[in-house]
């Protein structure tokens, strides 16, 4: 095992499936000279030379049109969106084009692009620059969205990513980025679709997304001092979607709380919410709960951001409310 | 410019073959057995041959909502083509596409999109991926005059241009976005000059002229497949019918309308023709009863041709 920050871990990522695979290459504005917004493809440029590392213009329809185009005729794009919120510029070839190109040709076609891109407030980077979008994309037939949290998780499911014949959204977190973590020095993979339990217990089941599965094991902490026995699941993948891990985990626990960054309201934890109160409603002793952020736009000030954003704090109050 | 007897049948078929097609799916679609809605390309036939019959079969095209004679131009089988407008298993598409997406990725069709001007950076990727892979491969862009102020067109553009990219921005211009005239939402409506901003020649032509479309088409490919970039091409044509089968135009000037449907490709070459006596009447007469069979055929094919099967409905959404 090697210790590694998050962002490095996406760019070693990056260059082994560029050194293994020719046809693949990377698209986004800034990621070539500039070396990515957050740094994810310092270096790759002068490694592997403008053709495979391409500054887009500031185009984001224009850039995921051309790699879906690319795509389709035999590449396989890696493209960056520099922040998740700017997705919303690319909306009709990722939902409309991207995702349904194979289903409307009669499986003719496929695209297998990757689509990276960072979600999550936490920097005061407000409304336009903080936003988790995923449920957006969960909603649409076509698409794969992946959603890990630590290091060694993103680069198994990226490399899985680039890899895979069908459109990924990886949404990475932008306050993760700076996290050091364990990896494995030899090169490997982690399928899409495959959840991990981060924390194994036997009171409560904590289904968490990405940075929230940090806050989860701190709540598991401090409920842990309490006598309170956490079992977090981290899906790493919305879609496709690890259903048997909740199920056994909330058939051995009987209680569930679910924990997302994005907006409670709508937001992924719902369609969990919803599976388990489907497939699994006899072995519930309690109310699920859901944690996420209230329906508002992420704020700008500190205090306001702080107040905002959910937490372990709110991941105890939901768990000992259902105890 | 003197192109020969073969490439003269070549061109006419192709245009027949575009508007037969057109023709029988109106009485196809009335008739009820196409569903959905259709939009016909008849009059702007040329367009698609003068371009498509100098491809090769490795090039791509992305096609219009109104494109049947772009894929027909190209080279679709006829027969499997008009499966998918019934929307049979034997279509192209599995009865997925319908007329709107019809598409044969083995002969470079690389589809269309039902978003008006979404293909315009899709072809182009299809251009950047040939260049990419060392390959002298070509992409054609059709597009219509109203997709030209969507943002995508300008994106898509600029970048082909900055990347030197091996393709051909083929406009069809009627003037007509659904029931809106051009001049009412476009400030600048000649398309060939805003190749200008993009650093790329701009050139317009006749668009009912398929030899003046054939000759801009020849020179646009060879730069492009030469490495030399890209083109952005107008053609100045007449939509003849509505924007879909049924509409019945009441926003059109009925004596405009008149003059647009006198303005007929398909009579005008063959009077060319004639009068350059590089075909006779009984040879054209000849020529227009082939395309009818082969037409009446795939009419008869994709009658006979089983519906899919329920369960398809959920087939591809996925690669496994």
């Amino acid at each position: 095992m090697k210790e590694i920050r998050y962002i490095r871990v996406v760019t070693e990522a990056l260059r082994e499936e560029l050194a293994r695979d020719p046809n693949v290459f990377i698209m986004g504005e800034d990621v070539g000279r500039g070396g990515g917004s957050f740094s994810a493809t310092r270096g790759l440029l002068e490694e592997f030379g403008p053709q495979r590392v391409v500054d887009a213009p500031l185009a984001e329809s224009g850039f995921m049109g051309l790699c879906m185009g690319a795509a389709m005729t035999g590449l396989r794009p890696v493209v960056e969106i520099m922040f998740m919120d700017f997705v919303t510029v690319c909306m009709d070839e990722i939902a409309n084009e991207i995702a349904k190109a194979r289903y409307i040709f009669g499986g003719q076609l496929q695209v297998p692009i990757t689509i990276r891109t960072p979600h999550g407030s936490g920097g005061s980077a407000g409304a336009h620059h903080s936003q988790c979008l995923e449920a957006w994309f969960t909603h649409i037939p076509g698409l794969k969205v992946v959603l890990p949290s630590t290091p060694a998780d993103v680069k198994g499911l990226l490399k899985s990513s680039i890899r895979d014949d069908d459109p990924v959204l990886f949404i990475e977190h932008k306050g993760l980025y700076a996290l050091k973590g364990d990896i494995p020095e030899e090169e490997y993979t982690i399928p899409l679709g495959k959840a991990d339990i981060k924390r194994e217990g036997s009171d409560v089941t904590v289904f968490a997304m990405g940075k929230m599965v940090f806050e989860a094991l701190k709540a598991a902490d401090v409920l842990s001092g309490e006598g309170i026995s956490i079992e977090v699941v981290d899906p790493r993948t919305l879609y496709p979607l690890d259903k048997e891990a909740i199920l056994n985990s909330v058939q051995k626990t009987g209680r569930l709380v679910i924990a997302h960054e994005a907006v409670k309201t709508s937001g992924f934890g719902a369609e969990i919410a919803a599976i388990v109160a489907e497939e699994a409603f006899d072995y519930l002793d309690a109310p699920i709960k859901r944690v996420g952020a209230p329906f508002a736009p992420v704020p700008f000030a500190k205090p306001l951001e702080e107040f905002y954003m959910p937490s372990s704090k709110h991941i105890v109050e939901a768990v000992k409310s259902l105890l | 410019m003197d192109i020969g007897k073969e490439k003269a049948l070549d061109l006419l078929v192709a245009m027949l073959k575009g508007r037969m097609f057109d023709e029988s799916i109106m009485e196809l679609f009335t008739q009820g057995f196409i569903p959905g809605f259709i939009h016909v390309g008849l009059g702007q036939e040329a367009v698609a041959a003068g371009v498509c019959r100098n491809l090769r079969k490795d090039d791509y095209i992305s096609i219009t909502h109104r494109g049947h004679s772009q894929i027909v131009a190209k080279g679709v089988d006829l027969k499997r083509a008009m499966a998918e407008l019934f929307g049979k298993e034997a279509g192209f598409c599995r009865g997925k596409a319908g007329s709107m997406h019809v598409a044969d990725s083995s002969i470079g069709i690389i589809g269309a999109s039902g978003i008006v001007g979404a293909a315009t950076p899709i072809a182009t990727g299809a251009a950047f991926s040939a260049k990419y892979r060392g390959t002298d491969q070509v992409a054609v862009c059709f597009f219509g005059d109203g997709a030209s102020n969507q943002g995508t067109f300008h994106e898509a553009l600029n970048m082909a241009s900055l990347w030197k990219l091996p393709i051909i921005y083929c406009c069809e211009n009627n003037s007509w976005a659904q029931f809106t005239n051009q001049p009412t939402v476009t400030k600048v409506t000649e398309i060939a000059s805003k190749a200008a901003a993009y650093g790329m020649p701009g050139i317009k032509v006749d668009g009912t002229d398929v030899l003046a479309v054939n000759d801009a088409a020849i020179t646009a490919i060879e730069r492009a497949r030469s490495g030399g970039g890209p083109t952005l091409l107008e053609c100045m044509v007449n939509r003849w019918h509505g924007h879909y089968v049924g509409d019945p135009q009441k926003y059109r000037d009925p004596e405009d309308l008149e003059k647009a449907r006198k303005q007929d490709p398909i009579t005008k070459f063959e009077k060319k023709l004639l009068k350059d006596k590089i075909i006779s009447a009984e040879e054209i007469e000849a020529t227009r009863k082939q395309v009818a069979a082969e037409i009446a055929e795939a009419i008869e094919f994709a009658k006979q041709t089983p519906e899919p099967a329920p369960e398809e409905a959920l087939q591809d959404v996925y690669s496994a």
